[in-house]
């Protein structure tokens, strides 16, 4: 894996003739902590979607846990992805299987099914407070409720990176803090962190408590945040 | 083609976990038993047919190559005097196996149908006709026509060679017909069922969308689908398969009343091979569904 979770170098994306990305270079290092931000439409999750091989560059390379993206048959995307752990701003459910076994899915997809029947599914539960909707389907869950089970089932199989898209953007405050905690935590047993949001108070929030690092879009391009934050 | 014991064996085993993640597939997967039941069902009677026209032509080709008739054309006061002159020639030639002269009972039955019963052959010009077995090695047709106009002016061969070839023909076409019916039944399925596929995957692609996010292979997703329809395809053909038999079952049994169409139907061992037609629908399933689902999933990074 090297030093570098994963690597954008000089990376470009365009889309329908325009270029929604030009010269973007990040490095996000293990055990990091990252926040991605920059007004609505400005690419924050097209940056993600780099981030986790859903979409390739048009120019430059991004390596994810030391590969070359370029270089990832299908099959190989599919295993880099049991690494990579992303909450996706639309959470995307299986509505005919039980909260439980959504969260548990990526253990299902990848054989390790008995993985899912034991204690660690219940201790994920816990830790992001589901335990009482465990049996329930996905549409009874809050907004709240769904951030979470989404958190839940991107680290289910202990990835080495968290990406998280907009996480907060449709729970209130409280919750988006306790969601703002659980990130934290997951930074502090190791893992390496990215958010993207437009929140700022949030930002805000999470620098009391964790050394992290503001990358913002702007004009196309990758800057460093300031002090101003 | 390479072959993939392991995905055989995971379409037999099958994957519980692997089933549920996929949701029912309602209609699509009703669909798909109703098709294949009934594809299969009209490729029993297809079956049928291409092994009863083949039946058909082999007896036809048959029976009609080993016998030859005499006609014995002559007036009425010379025509047994021809019919006898013509019963020694065929005694002496080579390769035919036995020669008789049919009664005027067997001639009245065989005009009955155009004339009806009763007719007295004495006041028609009938010829007298000689049934000729040939043995398996065959007689020379026209050294013998040669020796019949030499000896027996009034007596003329027909070896069946002009009217048997056109039969056999039609026989042997009927069952290149019936074959290309079963590859059409067999097309039709896959076409059913690539259909089925596309709209089940169609209406499951977020489904897929999220398999693919969280890690499952393509491999994985698409064995879901593919399990699921060949299963459907196999069943719905094996209903379809026994419906079919059972119908072929209760035709009429032939008989010499009967004409061609109570003869259809299966003999012996040919009784076994509609048990291919749900493995075929179950194999055209799975090549319709795996060429469905990898164009769908091919569209997903």
């Amino acid at each position: 894996m090297g030093t570098r979770v994963i690597e954008l170098e000089n990376v470009a994306y365009s889309y329908g003739g325009g270029e929604l990305l030009s010269d973007i270079s990040i490095k996000l290092a293990p055990g990091s902590f990252y926040f991605l931000t920059g007004p609505s439409g400005a690419g924050k999750t097209t940056l993600l979607k780099l981030c986790y091989g859903a979409l390739l560059p048009t120019a430059g390379q991004v390596r994810i846990l030391g590969n070359d993206v370029r270089n990832l048959n299908r099959d190989d995307v599919a295993m880099m992805r049991r690494k990579v752990g992303v909450v996706h701003q639309d959470v995307k459910f299986l509505d005919h299987l039980s909260v439980a076994d959504n969260i548990a899915l990526p253990l299902t997809v990848s054989g390790r099914q008995n993985e899912a029947d034991g204690a660690d599914l219940g201790e994920l539960l816990a830790w992001v407070g589901l335990t009482h909707r465990a049996a329930g389907l996905p549409p009874e869950l809050s907004g709240g409720e769904r951030q979470r089970a989404a958190l839940a089932r991107a680290v289910i199989m202990s990835p080495d990176v968290v990406l998280a898209d907009e996480p907060t953007g449709n729970v209130d405050w409280e919750m988006s803090q306790r969601l703002l905690r659980l990130l934290i935590e997951l930074n502090k047993m190791g893992k390496t962190v990215l958010i993207a949001t437009h929140d700022l108070s949030l930002i805000r929030a999470a620098k009391s408590e964790v050394q992290a690092r503001v990358l913002r879009i702007s004009s196309r391009r990758l800057q460093l945040a300031g002090a101003d934050l | 083609m390479k072959f993939d014991t392991d995905a055989i064996r995971s379409l037999i085993v099958g994957d519980k976990q692997a089933d549920c993640v996929v949701p029912p597939s309602g209609f699509t997967a009703q669909l798909t038993l109703f098709a294949a039941g009934a594809m299969a069902f009209l490729a029993v009677f297809a079956l049928a047919l291409s092994l009863a026209s083949g039946r058909l032509a082999a007896q036809w080709g048959d029976e009609l190559a080993r016998t030859s008739t005499i006609r014995i054309v002559a007036p009425a006061d010379e025509r047994a005097a021809q019919t006898d002159a013509a019963l020694r020639v065929l005694k002496t030639t080579t390769g035919v196996q036995s020669a008789r002269a049919l009664t005027d009972a067997e001639q009245q039955a065989l005009l009955s149908p155009w004339f009806g019963s009763g007719i007295d052959l004495g006041s028609l010009p009938v010829p007298r006709l000689i049934e000729v077995v040939e043995h398996t090695t065959g007689f020379d047709a026209e050294g013998l026509r040669l020796r019949l106009a030499a000896e027996v002016r009034a007596a003329f061969l027909d070896d069946h060679t002009r009217w048997r070839a056109p039969l056999v023909k039609a026989a042997n076409r009927l069952r290149l017909l019936a074959w290309i019916a079963i590859l059409l039944i067999g097309l039709a399925v896959g076409a059913m069922v690539t259909l089925a596929a596309n709209a089940a995957l169609a209406a499951n692609a977020q489904v897929v969308a999220v398999l693919r996010l969280v890690g499952a292979t393509d491999r994985y997703i698409a064995e879901a689908f593919i399990r699921r329809f060949t299963i459907r395809a196999f069943i719905g053909a094996a209903v379809g398969m026994v419906l079919g038999m059972l119908a072929v079952l209760l035709l009429p049994s032939a008989s010499d009343d009967a004409g061609f169409l109570t003869g259809l139907g299966f003999q012996g061992a040919g009784w076994l091979t509609p048990l291919l037609i749900p493995i075929m629908a179950g194999g055209v399933a799975l090549l319709a569904t795996r060429v469905a689902s990898r164009k769908a999933l091919e569209a997903l990074r």
